[in-house]
């Protein structure tokens, strides 16, 4: 029952942080950080993702283990397809 | 006897093969997850296909990217997030048995969504209007000269910038199309919280609903950097 103790007011502080990040990721876009750019792009989205996982879906407060394992697990299929398909292509050439 | 007569206390919302709401509420929400789990790999599969195209391609991607308007991502951004608040304020509500400020935060949320989808469909106009959308859609052929015009710096290869457009438009439509699901899935919400269904006993239907909300907002965080902001620095 430990959801009902999450206030509306950390809801509101999350939101503002989302708001903030979601324009600090358009500006930083703009300047030139070489290679970090898109690094940079991609660090922001996943702390935003994490803010929604976390208080938005009360996955933090979650009271059943086995959610945690079936998220947790998810994320890490979606990174043995992405790594393991990203082993195969980028040690090769498409056309040309 | 006993545990016959104890199976029979229990109020309509909480199901037989429950031992309390609790767990009740947590089941639904696991297998909400597990399907979740099918939604980022179906997800991931379209991503994926970005990745590879975008690392081989990179300098075509990037200047099509360019060609789509970053203040209207950051608006849907913004408004994707606040419905995300709405959201979770209307299970806050649904918790507490406040059944006015429920409907009117599911209400809101609707509003977002469907703000969401006319600022979607005034993005995808532009492209129709630029000759942006692959193929030959309604008599408009595919035609990036305008891209290559604007950015001289970077070297735009139609096929290239094609495929970036089709993957724009495979990702941004499913999306979108994620995002009807869930205004109708809200209309129901709506409907049922309107009728006094929900409170603190039971609104495991709002809670559902609403992982599945966020879990479309979280998407579209992933797709906002990686659509519209792919390369912006100055050329």
């Amino acid at each position: 029952m430990s959801e009902h103790s999450s206030s509306a007011k950390l809801y509101w502080i999350i939101w503002g942080s989302l708001i903030v990040l979601t324009f600090v990721t358009a500006g930083v876009a703009y300047l030139d950080l070489g290679p970090f750019n898109t690094i940079v792009a991609l660090t922001i989205a996943t702390c935003k993702a994490l803010l929604v996982i976390l208080f938005f879906m009360h996955v933090k407060d979650a009271s059943e283990r086995l959610t945690k394992v079936v998220i947790i697990s998810s994320i890490f299929w979606l990174l043995i397809m992405l790594g393991l398909s990203l082993a195969d292509f980028s040690t090769r050439t498409i056309g040309s | 006897m006993t545990d016959s007569h104890a199976a029979t206390q229990h109020g309509p919302e909480l199901l037989h093969h429950f031992a309390d709401e609790e767990q009740q509420r947590n089941s639904a929400s696991l297998g909400m997850w597990l399907f979740l789990g099918t939604e980022i790999m179906f997800f991931g599969g379209m991503f994926l296909a970005y990745l590879v195209y975008r690392l081989n391609y990179f300098e075509s991607f990037a200047a099509s990217s360019r060609s789509i308007a970053v203040p209207l991502g950051a608006i849907n951004t913004a408004v994707l997030l606040c419905s995300s608040l709405t959201v979770v304020l209307a299970v806050r509500a649904a918790q507490m048995g406040k059944r006015k400020l429920l409907i009117w935060m599911l209400i809101l949320t609707l509003i977002f969504g469907l703000a969401f989808l006319a600022i979607k469909g005034v993005e995808w106009h532009e492209k129709y209007e630029e000759h942006h959308i692959p193929g030959n859609f309604m008599g408009r052929a595919f035609d990036v000269s305008d891209i290559q015009r604007d950015f001289p710096k970077l070297h735009v290869d139609p096929q290239h910038a094609q495929i970036f457009f089709s993957l724009y438009f495979a990702l941004t439509g499913i999306h979108a199309l994620h995002m009807i699901v869930g205004v109708g899935i809200f209309l129901w919400l709506i409907y049922k919280a309107w009728k006094g269904d929900f409170g603190p006993k039971y609104y495991t239907p709002v809670e559902i609903g609403g992982l599945y909300w966020h879990f479309v907002d979280v998407v579209w965080i992933y797709l906002f950097p990686l659509l519209y902001l792919i390369d912006r620095k100055p050329l």
